[in-house]
């Protein structure tokens, strides 16, 4: 967030608090003059979501741009339309306890730059977004944590036994649909993002690859079905533990090749 | 994924309150957003574990009749939590949070102790000691 303020010359002033009403006495003042804020929640305490969907999730990004009768109004990322939340819930959320804890953070933006050149930022954001995935050194993130993961999918069966395997199966699933806003784990978003960069930055290739994105995109939610038959017992012919862990593999594969082809963009 | 492939599992896990928004190609290979009611893999991973969660809570809830637990240990499950997080939202100490699971350290508290964890679980005193539930 503060990184791709920077690169769009926008001043944006994060705050953190640790008086509860004075948080939200500060959010007050902010949205009166008409600027939306971006805030940290818990989800637990979000009562617009359903109850199934709220878990002891501490980094949620909403953002409240108004109030209306007392209550704030919300636009949540998951959400296909706008909503509302009361004072004391909205303070709960942004006071949940834990890890990572809130502490009512917000962030809103205080100066935008006249003229938006978006072009630089975009190839930024893409190099830094490759970077990340093809070349962090640390086996536990990108292409390397695909694969760590996939050996360690392969050894889950005899590990923990059947049902708490299962269960690890599902938590994967959970992690790469639901928290990945927009499906496989943000690929879709990445590729539509892809898709307007070609506009802008007027390259034509990048059009191709974010229909490979999209195809990487769709071996992911492959992969989430093959786990899902896992869960139920219904697995397909050759279906396993051992299959997904290789699907993974391949994922990682595919990955690899695409970001290191991206890392090469370059302004024109 | 194409816009027609997104797909529209109602399991009612949304609750209708709202649909999920997808990102998909349309036929013009144009990417939208699309609302969609569920899927049937992340269904199928969410029943399991509330599923889990729910034979935890009823363990914890047995134990409690049983005179083994204290309730906060009932409403500490019923709320996703773990003894540290309830600690921390509670503002007491974690070893003493242990303690009070205990059925005759319960019983002794004060009652502005028992109003700390009565107001994380949202629930009032007498709840917390009747173990009744409240519709949230």
């Amino acid at each position: 967030m503060a990184r791709g303020a920077k690169r769009l010359n926008i001043k944006v002033k994060t705050q953190k608090f640790r008086n509860p009403h004075k948080a939200m006495k500060a959010l007050d003042r902010v949205i009166e003059k008409g600027t939306p804020v971006g805030m940290l929640t818990s989800v637990f305490y979000l009562p617009y979501l359903p109850s199934a969907l709220r878990f002891h999730f501490n980094a949620h990004n909403i953002i409240v741009y108004g109030k209306e009768n007392g209550h704030y109004l919300v636009s949540d990322p998951v959400m296909d339309h706008t909503t509302t939340i009361s004072y004391d819930d909205l303070l709960r959320a942004r006071f949940a306890k834990g890890y990572p804890s809130p502490s009512g953070r917000m962030y809103y933006p205080v100066e935008l730059p006249k003229d938006l050149d978006l072009r630089k930022p975009i190839v930024k954001g893409m190099k830094w977004t490759a970077n990340n995935i093809v070349r962090v050194p640390v086996p536990i993130f990108g292409i390397r944590g695909m694969r760590y993961v996939a050996k360690r999918i392969r050894q889950w069966p005899d590990k923990l036994g059947e049902r708490k395997a299962i269960l690890y199966l599902g938590n994967l699933i959970r992690m790469q649909e639901e928290i990945g806003t927009g499906g496989a784990g943000f690929r879709f978003i990445f590729a539509a993002f892809l898709q307007e960069a070609a506009q802008e930055l007027q390259q034509e290739w990048l059009e191709d690859a974010s229909k490979e994105m999209t195809g990487i995109g769709d071996q992911w939610r492959e992969l989430a079905f093959a786990a899902g038959r896992i869960c139920k017992n219904r697995a397909a012919d050759g279906e396993n533990f051992e299959s997904i862990a290789n699907m993974m593999k391949q994922q990682a594969d595919l990955e690899q090749a695409f970001f290191t082809k991206l890392q090469n963009i370059q302004l024109r | 994924m194409r816009k027609d492939k997104v797909p529209q599992d109602d399991e009612k896990i949304l609750e209708d309150k709202f649909k999920v928004v997808k990102y998909a190609v349309n036929q013009q290979g144009e990417y939208e957003k699309v609302p969609s009611v569920g899927w049937e893999p992340e269904n199928v991973a969410l029943k399991q574990v509330w599923d889990e969660i729910n034979q935890d809570i009823e363990d914890a809830c047995q134990k409690v009749n049983e005179g083994k637990l204290s309730p906060i240990a009932y409403f500490m499950k019923k709320n996703l939590m773990d003894e540290k997080l309830l600690a921390a939202h509670a503002g007491i100490n974690r070893w003493f949070v242990k303690w009070h699971m205990r059925p005759g350290k319960f019983r002794k508290l004060r009652r502005k102790t028992l109003e700390r964890y009565a107001d994380v679980f949202k629930i009032t005193v007498d709840d917390l000691w009747h173990m009744q539930e409240q519709e949230t």
